[in-house]
């Protein structure tokens, strides 16, 4: 008999959320994304209703995009990976649980507004200051340890999967959460990028800033590139530091 | 009023590479840019590319040059390509790197702190600059951390999950704008525009089971092309030889795994024979031995030949019942490489070992060849440096006067097959030719956006409402994602690896009747939010028009080069088909009508496209102007 397996999903929209079941055929290489893509080919409910189709944000399918990060079976993480029988096998049942993330305004179902993460790279200065696109040369030179530093940190999607674990996000503060922190780090880590370390350190001296994080560490347990965000939060914690008694001396 | 006082306006589709370089370059020449993109346009599918970029620096003595790279990617296209822009692609190469590192991207880095090079498909010289296996990623941030840093002025503006429906044309034809749907609350909207850049990319989701992402359906391009934009070489397609099968796509296994040492092997089985490249019979390796089949075929250039070939040769393999576990897959195995070349792979070793589970460190993936790159797309211009009409006509226009297009969407720069590290060049120097020539031609308006009347742009909107209304108000029994899977069925079936004329002929056909029945589908999302069942059911339409374009262009060229591999006409055939195809929308049939361009061969003689013997050779090219201006 063919296997199966149900998919609960947390859909709706601002203010009307609710829980909606889907019986799906189990197949060796289902995962979220296909299951979502069988429910547009058939869009009825485990009850055998008529609904329309769930909506959710992908892209590349590959892990390298951070399009389809939601809650599955709790869990802040990018869908494309989440394989159905691991899913099966590590909660023992027969159900798999989809919801959007919490952190961020509810768009419809499994979409959110990401926008904030993207406007907090403008505070953060989170770019090289670069004279303009012609050449002039080659850039600074780098040793490989230092670039795959660099490299590791740049490999952030801004998936906001950090911020939705992080407990310090939530509705009564404005911690800005962990990931354009350690996109200060990046930026003031390459040589012509520390020029301008003092205009994003500030940046991170603002209420919400570097101050609000509570070490819960949550971040790096789920975020899917692996980054050492907690190794950021505390190096940009030291220069923020040393800038603020940079600031009070000269005054 | 002039426009010249006041600040260009110019909208950009489509955040990626090509994009995100256009945008870079016009706002630094001071036009106000709208991007609009599907998605962040952090999130585009440039990301996905991994393996790196081209640039003959000659980092490694081995007296590499830009021109032995333009002959590379010359040959390597199979003659296709027009060679003016593919020469100048290449002598900008090591500036844009350079610019690149400026920027701060995260190359790899040799122990003297420059940047490391190394080998790719297609060509014997280590060219290829890398961030890891995620370049796309990297070079994709770079530009978007340079174009985020316009947007406090203003000077960039950027609307995020929006798409592109139609060009705003004048009484002339000229594009003035476009409309576009927000894909949240499905507003209609009109931008105003005095010149638009189409950078969409590829079309790999008409075929489905393909590297791409999500969002490249070909839509923008289908559009257009019903709008009136020529659409030139639909029939050529890339298929990656190296891809992981799945239920929701195929995810690429860059080239870098077999750059770093990689091998293609399946059992030998000296009972079976088969014909070799040079013509003659050569058995099927030795039985309960690896047969490293690509190695023995292609000595010189072994597993690192060009795409088209690697894909074919593994399809025939498996059509022979060579493939692992008698299924259409064979081994490419690193587990032999030292751990420091390993670690290079890193992040697309862990992509494997997420979908399968398995440890390709350990033991070898298992991997077949799917759809990949978007050769063909919109016809563009390109006055060389020194046609007598430079300076009247500009660079990757497209047919229609003010509208551009550039990256994967335009069909320059790779012909019939594109080699490998070339994309993410090709779409970064399109992008800053882009930003060049649209200031150029804005600054030569004699009348802006601004004073265009407003009918123009209510008929356009009033289109748009039209063709919503018609889609919402089906009410048949297809479903337009059951209608895509057949479509892509078809597609996969005869239009990729392998074609002959009697299944392009009956897919041709089958696409016809997916186009009748697509009249019946009803949509089972009626909403006015978020609506993704209308947004694809009106993406289906330029998708199928696509699917046209690309197999009528296939049933007629009775050839084989580069991608398009016909075996009822196994050659290349120079006399007949040495020319570019143009499709071109006829509203009363709504069929693509094809007629034909010739290709410009100004610097290389075609020769034959061979890769079973090396020879680094010195390729003299012929007329290289002397004034060629940089777009860096």
């Amino acid at each position: 008999m063919e296997k199966r397996f149900i998919l609960r999903v947390y859909r709706g929209s601002p203010g009307r959320q609710y829980w909606e079941e889907f019986d799906l055929p189990l197949l060796p290489s289902s995962n979220v994304i296909s299951s979502l893509m069988e429910i547009q080919r058939r869009p009825i409910n485990r009850e055998g209703r008529d609904v329309e189709p769930v909506v959710w944000e992908s892209g590349c399918l590959e892990e390298v995009c951070g399009s389809c990060s939601m809650l599955v079976d709790g869990r802040p993480r990018q869908a494309c990976t989440a394989l159905i029988h691991t899913l099966l096998e590590k909660s023992a049942s027969e159900c798999v649980a989809l919801a959007p993330m919490s952190k961020f305004p509810l768009v419809r179902d499994l979409i959110v507004d990401r926008s904030a993460m993207f406007e907090n790279l403008i505070k953060a200065h989170a770019w090289i200051d670069s004279e303009g696109a012609f050449d002039r040369g080659p850039g600074p030179k780098i040793s490989p340890k230092k670039q795959q530093m660099m490299y590791a940190l740049s490999r952030c999607m801004t998936c906001g999967c950090c911020v939705e674990a992080c407990p310090q996000v939530n509705s009564k503060s404005k911690f800005v959460g962990p990931q354009v922190i350690s996109q200060v780090r990046l930026f003031n880590a390459h040589p012509t990028g520390a020029m301008q370390s003092e205009t994003r350190l500030k940046a991170m001296m603002q209420e919400g800033g570097i101050s609000s994080c509570g070490n819960a560490q949550n971040c790096v347990h789920v975020c899917p590139m692996k980054i050492p965000l907690t190794e950021s939060i505390a190096a940009v914690g030291r220069d923020v530091t040393l800038q603020a008694f940079k600031i009070a001396f000269e005054e | 009023m002039s426009v010249g006082k006041q600040h260009k306006s110019v909208v950009v589709v489509g955040g990626g590479l090509a994009g995100l370089a256009a945008a870079m370059k016009l706002a630094e020449k001071g036009c106000k840019v709208q991007i609009v993109s599907l998605t962040k346009v952090k999130r585009s599918h440039s990301v996905c590319a991994q393996g790196g970029i081209n640039a003959a620096i000659n980092s490694k003595g081995e007296e590499d040059s830009p021109l032995i790279h333009a002959y590379d990617t010359i040959k390597g296209g199979d003659f296709l390509a027009n060679q003016p822009p593919v020469v100048e692609m290449c002598l900008a190469a090591p500036a844009i790197i350079n610019m690149l590192d400026r920027f701060g991207c995260t190359f790899n880095r040799t122990d003297e702190g420059n940047l490391d090079f190394r080998r790719f498909g297609g060509t014997l010289y280590n060219r290829t600059a890398f961030c890891g296996a995620s370049t796309g990623q990297q070079l994709l941030y770079s530009l978007d951390e340079q174009v985020r840093r316009y947007e406090p002025a203003g000077m960039v503006e950027k609307f995020e999950h929006h798409e592109f429906l139609r060009l705003v044309l004048d009484e002339k034809g000229i594009a003035r704008g476009i409309v576009m749907v927000d894909l949240f609350n499905l507003k209609l909207e009109v931008l105003k525009a005095d010149a638009v850049v189409i950078a969409t990319g590829g079309l790999g989701v008409l075929f489905k089971k393909s590297t791409n992402s999500t969002f490249c359906t070909g839509a923008a391009n289908g559009r257009l092309y019903k709008q009136g934009m020529k659409y030139a070489n639909g029939e050529f397609i890339q298929i990656h030889p190296t891809a992981i099968p799945g239920a929701d796509k195929m995810r690429l296994m860059s080239e870098s795994a077999r750059g770093e040492g990689g091998r293609i092997w399946v059992e030998g089985d000296s009972s079976k024979s088969i014909i070799g490249p040079e013509g003659h019979m050569m058995p099927c390796g030795v039985t309960g031995e690896p047969w490293y089949f690509l190695e023995e075929m292609y000595p010189a250039f072994g597993n690192l030949v060009p795409r088209d070939i690697a894909a074919r040769e593994v399809l025939r393999i498996c059509e022979l019942g060579l493939g692992v576990d008698g299924l259409y897959q064979v081994y490419l195995d690193v587990s032999h490489l030292p751990d420091e070349r390993k670690n290079k792979l890193e992040s697309i070793l862990e992509i494997y070992q997420k979908f399968t589970g398995d440890d390709p460190r350990r033991m070898p993936m298992k991997i077949f060849p799917a759809v990949h790159y978007t050769m063909g797309g919109g016809w563009v211009d390109w006055p060389a440096v020194n046609d007598p009409d430079r300076w009247q006509r500009y660079r990757q226009m497209t047919n229609i006067e003010g509208c551009f297009n550039v990256g994967e969407s335009d069909y320059q720069y790779h012909g019939a097959n594109r080699l490998g590290a070339n994309s993410l060049l090709s779409c970064i120097f399109g992008g800053l030719v882009v930003g060049g020539e649209v200031e150029r031609y804005t600054s030569n308006l004699k009348i802006g956006c601004g004073d265009i009347s407003s009918n123009v742009y209510d008929a356009a909107l009033d289109a748009e409402q039209d063709i919503r209304k018609d889609l919402m108000g089906r009410n048949g029994k297809e479903n337009a994602h059951c209608l895509h899977d057949e479509l892509a069925e078809l597609l996969v079936r005869n239009v990729t690896v392998k074609r002959n004329n009697k299944d392009l002929a009956a897919t041709y056909a089958g696409i016809m009747q997916i186009k009748e029945r697509y009249r019946d589908i009803s949509l089972s999302d009626k909403s006015r939010f978020a609506n993704q069942t209308y947004i694809f059911a009106h993406q289906f339409d330029a998708m199928i028009h696509l699917a046209l374009i690309i197999t009528k262009g296939a049933l007629l060229r009775n050839e084989f080069r580069g991608a398009h591999y016909k075996p009822e006409f196994p050659n290349r055939n120079d006399r007949e088909w040495l020319k570019t195809t143009i499709a071109t929308y006829d509203p009363l049939s709504e069929e693509p009508q094809i007629s034909y361009e010739d290709v410009d061969l100004r610097h290389l003689d075609p020769v034959e496209r061979q890769y079973t013997s090396a020879k680094k050779v010195r390729p003299v090219l012929k007329e290289i102007p002397p004034n060629i201006q940089l777009p860096v």
